[in-house]
């Protein structure tokens, strides 16, 4: 049995689902990061999953205990967690103070206390921090407290709620360093909430993707952002390209699907007449002035409709029959001279191409 | 102005244990309610029940209750008739405080109600998400409202010292024994000393003012903290296994 098992867990407030049948698990020293949208519920799942709220129906095992049933094992159950929240929280206590509150409440020894705040300390990279007042640190700080105060009672199972949110860039980038370092090292069990797909790309084993309160689908990085399971969690992670189309024949192992009259190959052992969403990541779609002469069997003409620079990256809008978008580099965008209204080439191999079945 | 002036710094005896008095009945009224109100109102916080809402509108509806109305409802329980009659607290100081204390009782409780939703949740809920038992979650509340919490007891202290309704009515206000000061402002007032009735009055002002200042300083210079006063208030007991 895994270490955390969600079994057909809903929560409703007003009348109003916010989390419906959810089921997931995870794995002892696994990290599992559920992503999606803001307002799907990912933080009512990790609160209840920390016990902070009560579900309206379904079950939660923690090391095959069930949490939900019981106060008595709640209680017990809770002190083997630790939650880090989204908005940084912190007492009105210096830092130290702040991370040993958690060990204090377990009645360590002081010398206990002391070593192991100080260590958890280094680990976060706040060693100098000791006795500063919490609350006049900045965000970024604050959560490396959070964390530091949640990592400091050796939890087995450590709950994020999206801790990088509201952080900038540089803040995020040293939390992450933290996490991948608990990560890698203490083997603790993670499950965390993100809305930055890439975070959980980085960080995670296992990616469980929740858009309006349901669980749409759970695999690794990999299978998630190249393989989404339907068109809302193919439009959460990026997959900009949903064509909608039917499959026309099998051909020498390729599937050949009509999409707006024109004709893609891809591989899928869907069957002709089923209606397909033709799932294209920008990033596979290959952008030239001539046609390609490479392996890619899908190379189509189109109509540059749109170009916008990105920093280092530039997105190509393509009427192609249907529209396409493409990546690149901004200075290959340059290079090429791209302007709106130019003809131009797209390709895209066949085995770049995701595909699932529509409901008409 | 002058004989107000002569008239203050020259109070007799009878002042001075009128002030003493006044000081005591409200600083013992103000612990009674303290001890009582604090459990209770972390209770009606921190607990979801029916009637949650309609509980603290009553008690805030309380605030202004007139201290003569308190002086009759206690009047009538300690009158022989009544419930507590029997106790023979009855133009006693023990009539006063226990007075006081059903006066101050709801502006305490709905402070600290108040107090404590002051206090953000996800404050308390960190606390429990880290282990915390339930008191040592309320004591992290406390701990973060403190200062909401110093005014309160200021505010109960203050109303329990300047009220004259319950002392006149179930104190009999006997010199030497339920004589506050604001009895003896009365009194004074309708014997016509007008000056020294003044005079009692910026005595207890004073007194006021002093005790306020104090425990200001004392909050913003943090001995409060070293004092560990909260501890001693509310002492951290075993919590629970698991």
């Amino acid at each position: 049995m895994a270490f955390l098992q969600i079994s057909n867990l809903s929560k409703t407030y007003d009348r109003r689902s916010v989390l419906s049948g959810v089921n997931l698990s995870v794995d002892k020293g696994e990290t599992c990061a559920v992503i999606g949208p803001t307002g799907a519920g990912k933080t009512t799942l990790i609160r209840l999953i920390d016990l902070l709220d009560t579900p309206s129906s379904g079950r939660i095992l923690f090391d095959s205990i069930d949490v939900t049933a019981s106060g008595r094992a709640g209680n017990s159950a809770r002190r083997r967690m630790a939650l880090v929240q989204q908005k940084p929280v912190v007492f009105k206590m210096n830092v130290f103070g702040n991370i040993a509150c958690g060990l204090k409440w377990r009645h360590q020894r002081k010398d206990v206390i002391w070593s192991k705040v100080n260590d958890v300390l280094e680990i976060v990279g706040m060693g100098d921090y000791r006795e500063r007042d919490a609350r006049t640190l900045s965000g970024g700080e604050m959560q490396r407290v959070a964390i530091a105060r949640a990592l400091v009672i050796e939890p087995e199972l450590l709950l994020l709620d999206e801790p990088t949110a509201n952080l900038d860039p540089v803040s995020v980038s040293k939390i992450e360093e933290v996490l991948a370092h608990i990560i890698k090292e203490r083997k603790t069990t993670i499950l965390m909430s993100t809305h930055d797909m890439s975070q959980g790309q980085r960080l995670a084993d296992k990616v469980g993707v929740l858009v309006n309160g349901e669980l749409l689908q759970v695999g690794s990085p990999n299978e998630i952002f190249c393989a989404p399971a339907n068109r809302k969690v193919a439009e959460f992670v990026g997959v900009e390209n949903i064509l909608a189309g039917k499959v026309l024949r099998q051909e020498s192992g390729l599937a050949i699907i009509d999409v707006k009259g024109r004709e893609i190959q891809a591989v899928t052992e869907l069957q002709p007449g089923e209606d397909v969403y033709v799932m294209i990541r920008p990033e596979e779609i290959t952008l030239a002035r001539d046609r390609d002469t490479s392996s890619a069997r899908n190379v189509f003409e189109g109509r540059i409709n749109k170009v916008v620079l990105l920093g280092p990256l530039a997105r190509v809008e393509v009427d192609c029959g249907f529209p396409l978008l493409g990546v690149l580099t901004s200075a290959s965008a340059q290079e090429l001279k791209l302007t709106i209204g130019k003809p131009i080439y797209l390709s895209f191999k066949a085995t770049a191409i995701h595909i699932v079945k529509r409901q008409a | 102005m002058d004989s107000i002036w002569n008239q203050l710094v020259s109070l007799d005896s009878d002042t001075w244990s009128a002030a003493g008095r006044s000081l005591w009945f409200a600083a013992t009224s103000c612990a009674i309610s303290i001890i009582i109100c604090f459990p209770l109102g972390s209770l009606i916080h921190f607990r979801q029940f029916r009637g949650k809402g309609l509980l603290v509108s009553v008690l805030q509806s309380l605030y202004c209750m007139p201290t003569v109305l308190v002086g009759l409802l206690v009047f009538s329980m300690l009158s022989r008739a009544g419930p507590m009659g029997e106790l023979g607290w009855l133009f006693s100081p023990n009539a006063i405080i226990f007075g006081q204390a059903v006066l101050i009782s709801p502006i305490m409780m709905g402070l600290v109600i108040s107090a404590y939703s002051g206090v953000d949740k996800s404050i308390t809920e960190t606390a429990v998400s880290l282990g915390a038992s339930k008191l040592q979650m309320v004591i992290v509340a406390v701990r973060e409202a403190k200062y909401a919490m110093l005014t309160l007891v200021i505010i109960g202290f203050s109303r329990a010292i300047s009220e004259l309704g319950i002392s006149m009515m179930v104190g009999g206000n006997i010199n030497f024994y339920t004589r506050t000061l604001t009895t003896a402002i009365s009194l004074e007032t309708q014997k016509g000393n007008i000056e020294k009735a003044w005079a009692m009055g910026i005595l207890l002002l004073l007194i006021a003012l002093v005790i306020n200042i104090t425990i200001y300083s004392l909050q913003k210079s943090g001995r409060l903290k070293r004092l560990n006063l909260f501890r001693r208030i509310l002492p951290v007991t075993q919590s629970r296994s698991g």
